[in-house]
């Protein structure tokens, strides 16, 4: 692309950014109707019953609020409220130890997988009923047998990381081409030198496309785990802030939350780059 | 056995064929060839030019019959035969050095890294690759990326140098300089080759000797056919020698009408075990010019 397209793709976005924050300001900037009502009532539904204030909040809200958690991300005032960064870090900490179990398990089987028609069939059956289940169907049977609302968690993102990096390390292992195959056959080459230079390297980049969709996966799903099981973590926070009704706090993490899984994204996107190969 | 360094003894492949029963791609095939010798052969698409290829190399087994390499029945491959495949089958996220030192690093385990890369480094020189060492199969040429297909198995010093068509996918002037080079580094070394074409032309230059296989399906050796040129015979200059066309046309003649009815007649006497080795030359035969055109028309057919 050229200097100049990017740079109006840059401003096109700028402008649509700037675009929405104006209609949602007025979009809440608006009275609505108010009811007459008993005061101590009204005292308890807040601004928005008794003034006809929108209960949504303007981006100068939200901005307050974010500047506010950037200010002190990791503050922590006991159980019920820690500061957003304390709150991510956990989640991001729960994320990387089951995703990276499911890398350790994942890689190896579906080398074992890839290589092997035998076992490709005779766990087949296993993975086609195992991978439609939703990872949060996982959660009572972790907590029961684990019982630890933090190890579960990690549980069942273990389990919804496993699949797509199973099912493409298998894929990939079984599609390097039969003819770098022969190279290596020629040359005398071992089972297990063969393993590393010659199919590691070639579906290296299916591998990689598998660790990605995974990582998206878990990070989709530790948010909703972490409301089941609470205690810390963004989800949690998510989930206690709106028990708060402070829409503000939860339209900051749906912010946080798109930022991290961007970043975690774009980090093996870079790592899939590295392995990548022009034929 | 004595000189011969590759004999094929009666070896046969057969399919399962669609609707039961088998079919036989080839059969009694017999062939012997000295070492230092370079053979050629020549047969249609589908005759299993590939096949026999791929059971000297040891990547497909025979259903029948054996090959012996310098006196040992062969089991699988081995590095004392080298491929050269006709997708060239570099692996794409090698250097070109990286390349030629995996298989250097394969022949000799045990040496230091320093002696792998001169090696690697000598071979890629040799096929006139100096200087671009590092660049990755993507960014080569295809004669650059078939020249390190060559130095990679010319690398590992080997005993037999297998190649299946290897300058077919490449322009007329890339292809006559790389016949060139092979020839010249063939002789220099006293290297046998058993190479696979579909280019009379190519066959004539490079080969000592060029084996005529008939269309299969039940394919056999037809006959040898002995190259009267001289061996220092120069690329571009060979249809000035008095005996390129009668060998050129013999080679022809056999592929466009010989090669359909050899099977189911054979000349009297024919012998699988020891096919008939044909010498040209002497007092020239009665010219036989190709009919405009059906060299081409043939040498597309068997292409495709
Ligand atoms: N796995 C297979 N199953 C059944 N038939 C096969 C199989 N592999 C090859 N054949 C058959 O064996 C025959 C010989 O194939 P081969 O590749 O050796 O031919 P070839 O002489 O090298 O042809 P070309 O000149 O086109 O390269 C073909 O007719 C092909 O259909
Ligand atoms: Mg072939």
């Amino acid at each position: 692309m050229s200097l100049a397209v990017r740079l109006q793709a840059l401003a096109v976005s700028a402008l649509i950014l700037a675009a929405f924050l104006a209609l949602w300001q007025i979009g809440v900037s608006g009275t609505g109707p108010t009811q007459q009502m008993d005061p101590e009532y009204a005292k308890l539904m807040g601004a928005t019953a008794t003034e006809g204030k929108s209960a949504m909040p303007g981006p100068l809200d939200v901005g307050r609020t974010i500047w506010g958690h950037l200010k002190d991300p990791f503050y922590d005032k006991g159980p019920n409220d820690k500061g957003i960064g304390i709150q991510l870090a956990w989640s991001i900490l729960r994320v990387g130890i089951g995703y990276l179990a499911a890398v350790l398990v994942a890689i190896p089987i579906g080398f074992l997988i890839g290589m092997s028609p035998l076992m490709s069939r005779a766990l087949n059956p296993y993975i086609q009923l195992l991978k439609p289940v939703s990872p949060l169907a996982w959660m009572p049977l972790a907590l029961y047998t684990i019982k630890d609302s933090g190890i579960s968690a990690i549980f069942v993102i273990f389990i919804c990381s496993l699949w797509p990096m199973l099912i493409n390390t298998a894929f990939g292992v079984a599609s390097v081409r039969r003819e770098w195959l022969n190279v290596a056959r020629t040359l005398e080459v071992g089972p297990l030198r063969r393993a590393f230079t010659i199919i590691l390297p070639a579906a290296a980049p299916t591998i990689l496309t598998g660790m990605r969709i995974s990582i998206g996966i878990a990070w989709l799903v530790i948010v909703a785990a972490e409301m089941l099981v609470g205690g810390t973590g963004i989800g949690y926070f998510v989930w206690n802030q709106w028990n708060n009704l402070s829409i503000v706090d939860v339209i900051t993490s749906i912010v946080a939350i798109g930022l991290v899984g961007m970043v975690l994204d774009q980090l093996l996107a870079q790592a899939q780059k590295l392995v990548t190969f022009p034929e | 056995m004595g000189q011969n360094l590759i004999a094929i003894e009666g070896i046969a492949k057969r399919y399962p064929a669609k609707g039961g029963g088998e079919t036989t791609v080839f059969e009694d095939l017999w062939l012997r060839v000295r070492r230092g010798e370079f053979v050629c052969v020549i047969g249609h698409s589908g005759c299993g030019k590939t096949t026999v290829l791929n059971i000297l190399a040891g990547l497909d087994a025979p259903s029948a019959g054996t090959v012996i390499v310098d006196g040992r029945e062969i089991a699988g491959p081995a590095l004392d035969r080298a491929v050269i495949f006709q997708g060239h089958a570099l692996l794409p996220w090698k250097s070109v050095l990286g390349n030629v030192a995996y298989a250097v690093a394969s022949r000799w385990r045990k040496a230091p890294k320093a002696e792998i890369e001169a090696r690697a480094r000598a071979a890629i020189a040799k096929v006139g690759l100096a200087g671009s060492e590092n660049k990755r199969p993507a960014e080569l040429s295809g004669g650059m990326k078939q020249r390190v297909g060559i130095a990679r198995a010319l690398a590992i010093e080997p005993k037999i140098l297998l190649m299946d068509e290897p300058f077919s996918a490449l322009d007329a002037l890339t292809r006559g300089t790389l016949q060139e080079e092979a020839r010249r580094i063939c002789r220099e070394t006293g290297q046998t080759v058993y190479m696979i074409t579909h280019d009379v032309d190519e066959a004539i230059y490079l080969a000592d000797k060029i084996v005529l296989m008939t269309n299969g399906p039940g394919a056999r050796i037809a006959e040898i056919v002995e190259n009267p040129l001289p061996a220092d015979r120069r690329q571009g200059a060979i249809h000035h020698d008095p005996n390129y066309y009668a060998l050129r046309n013999h080679l022809i003649d056999f592929l466009v009408s010989r090669s359909k009815t050899f099977r189911d007649n054979p000349p009297p006497g024919y012998d699988p075990r020891h096919p008939p080795l044909v010498r040209l030359g002497g007092p020239a035969p009665e010219p036989r010019l190709p009919r405009a055109g059906e060299a081409e028309r043939h040498l597309e057919a068997a292409a495709g």
